[in-house]
């Protein structure tokens, strides 16, 4: 069990997402970075849907109130445990008592804190993620707030791979470093993110200038950019002739242009369904970078086919599978 | 000049990323359009690349279980399946939603008036005569988007969304009307409201309504 000692924070317990309800309007939620929701419970031995802490708001502190493993993935938040510092995507043991800290990132958005055997909240609708928009699902269907307490699930598992930690806990390199895109010095600092793009049913509507932006401008992302979507600030996008959409289906990484011309990247709390024309889609193989793209930095799109995408989608689970082995590595290297 | 896309003589299929495809037939925005969507969407639910089937307003999305090597020839089993496509009459109930339509409840009710020169009566009154079908759920858990408004009383979409309109709110969006199921942002015109609840995750189904579905708005009261 743990204990939010934070005043003021934007967290939330999420898990890789709610499939299947789309059709009754509950869209998909879960983590904004699900490749460091699923390491981090690859780290610890857990199910890869576990439920974890997804922080969005630093500094953020708990209190364990038992031993129990945990794992840090996502923006490195030069975390301290009892204030000795603990390196990025690290797996570690906590003693009952001892306090972590998260401190304000200097690149990353957002940090996952999970515990062996995930977060134990109940599973509605097939998900321990929140629902905010349904007030349903995570803790209490809302962000986390200073006092509440969160158990883990108590597994067999959990308790063999409590016994097989390395003292000093052990980690891995993080994919912002193994799956490197684009200008990775400009990446390196924090400045710019690049995201690949495959082109969405409206594409063929925008004029050849609106195109020839798209692709080669900077697009910052604005303040008013959160889980449900990253609002876009840059030259204005214009079609050729005025669209008329019907309401239709749409997923996390659709980019969407209101009459406004300034685009809108659809996430990972969006509506399931919406009816503004859609230059394009952020491939699902790339919605970690842009959960971990900070507010007021740039965003560049990256030209890509659906077999690049498909290709993208197996490098990640590529690194996912390197995460298992080294963590059955250590496992077994103690025992 | 607008253009409406789905006017075109082929269906359309275009791709959502590798997580989804979306299909829009060519046709009106009516009862036998979306008849055919329901039947294509139970044939294709049953498909194993399929994830779940989405209908929205005449068209469909199809959310993969596993994005295909082979995308072109899921967008053929579609195009093949649309040519035979039926209209699946679903058996709905009727359900009746009185409403207290204007003042505080009706907060942009002054708009639809202006835009269409009527009096609040007549909004009133062309809102609560017709029987609307419930088409497809999307936007929010347990929202319905309806098919039937009398197009006398259609306004566009608000240029600024309003935040935080109350769940229960009754509203006009160009030539739809519908009601918000819980609290949260809409671009839309709201001239009502009402205190169904219209979903409960704990519930099954969580759903009040389904497509097929009709609803009756009942004019309760109306503030002026």
């Amino acid at each position: 069990m743990i204990e939010i000692l934070s005043r003021t924070l934007l967290s939330s317990v999420q898990d890789l997402g709610r499939d299947g309800y789309l059709r009754l309007g509950v869209g998909t939620s879960g983590a904004m970075d699900r490749v460091a929701l699923a390491a981090g419970n690859i780290l610890l031995g857990n199910p890869e849907n576990s439920a974890s802490i997804e922080i969005q708001m630093f500094p953020f502190e708990a209190r364990f109130l038992e031993d129990i493993a945990f794992a840090l993935t996502g923006a490195d938040a030069a975390a301290e445990l009892d204030g000795k510092p603990i390196p990025a995507w690290w797996t570690l043991q906590a003693r009952k008592g001892q306090v972590l800290k998260l401190n304000p990132t200097k690149r990353g958005a957002r940090s996952y804190l999970a515990l062996a055997g995930g977060i134990d909240v109940p599973v509605v609708l097939g998900s321990r993620s929140t629902q905010f928009r349904g007030s349903f699902g995570g803790h209490c269907g809302r962000n986390l707030q200073r006092g509440d307490v969160l158990g883990a699930i108590r597994t067999e598992q959990r308790s063999e791979f409590f016994d097989h930690l390395p003292a000093a806990g052990f980690g891995v390199e993080p994919p912002e470093f193994a799956l490197p895109l684009g200008d990775t010095e400009a990446v390196a600092q924090g400045i710019r993110t690049f995201v690949r793009v495959l082109p969405a049913g409206e594409y063929d509507c925008y004029t050849e200038a609106a195109l020839e932006s798209f692709w080669n401008k900077d697009w910052m992302i604005t303040t008013q950019s959160d889980r449900y979507g990253f609002r876009l600030e840059g030259e204005a996008l214009a079609t050729r002739q005025a669209l008329e959409q019907r309401s239709h289906g749409i997923v996390p990484g659709v980019i969407q242009v209101p009459p406004s011309g300034q685009p809108i990247i659809q996430l990972r709390d969006a509506q399931p369904s919406g009816g503004y024309p859609k230059i394009g889609t952020v491939i699902e193989a790339d919605i970690w970078r842009l959960a971990q793209a900070k507010l007021c930095t740039q965003l560049r799109f990256v030209p890509t086919t659906y077999d690049e995408a498909l290709s993208a989608l197996d490098t990640v689970r590529d690194y996912l599978e390197k995460v298992r082995r080294l963590a059955r590595l250590y496992r077994l290297a103690k025992r | 000049m607008t253009t409406t896309l789905q006017s075109g003589q082929s269906p359309r299929i275009s791709l959502l990323g590798t997580t989804a495809l979306l299909f829009e037939p060519p046709g009106a925005m009516d009862i036998h359009t979306q008849r055919r969507i329901w039947w294509l969407a139970r044939q294709v639910e049953a498909w194993p690349c399929t994830k779940e089937a989405v209908p929205g307003m005449s068209n469909l999305m199809l959310v993969f279980s596993d994005p295909p090597r082979n995308v072109d020839s899921v967008e053929a089993d579609l195009l093949a399946a649309w040519s035979r496509a039926e209209e699946l009459h679903l058996e709905g109930r009727i359900v009746e939603l009185p409403v207290i339509y204007g003042g505080e409840y009706g907060p942009h009710i002054a708009d639809v008036i202006d835009h269409t020169g009527l009096t609040i009566e007549e909004i009133v009154r062309f809102h609560t005569e017709p029987l609307y079908t419930v088409f497809a759920l999307g936007s929010h858990p347990g929202y319905c988007y309806l098919g039937g408004m009398d197009p006398r009383i259609a306004t566009p979409r608000r240029k600024v969304p309003v935040r935080g309109l109350p769940g229960g709110a009754v509203s006009i969006g160009g030539s739809q009307t519908g009601v918000s199921a819980s609290e949260g942002p809409s671009g839309w015109n709201t001239i009502g409201h009402t205190d169904m609840a219209f979903f409960n995750p704990l519930r099954t189904p969580p759903a009040l309504l389904a497509p097929g579905d009709m609803i009756r708005f009942r004019a309760e009261r109306i503030i002026k």
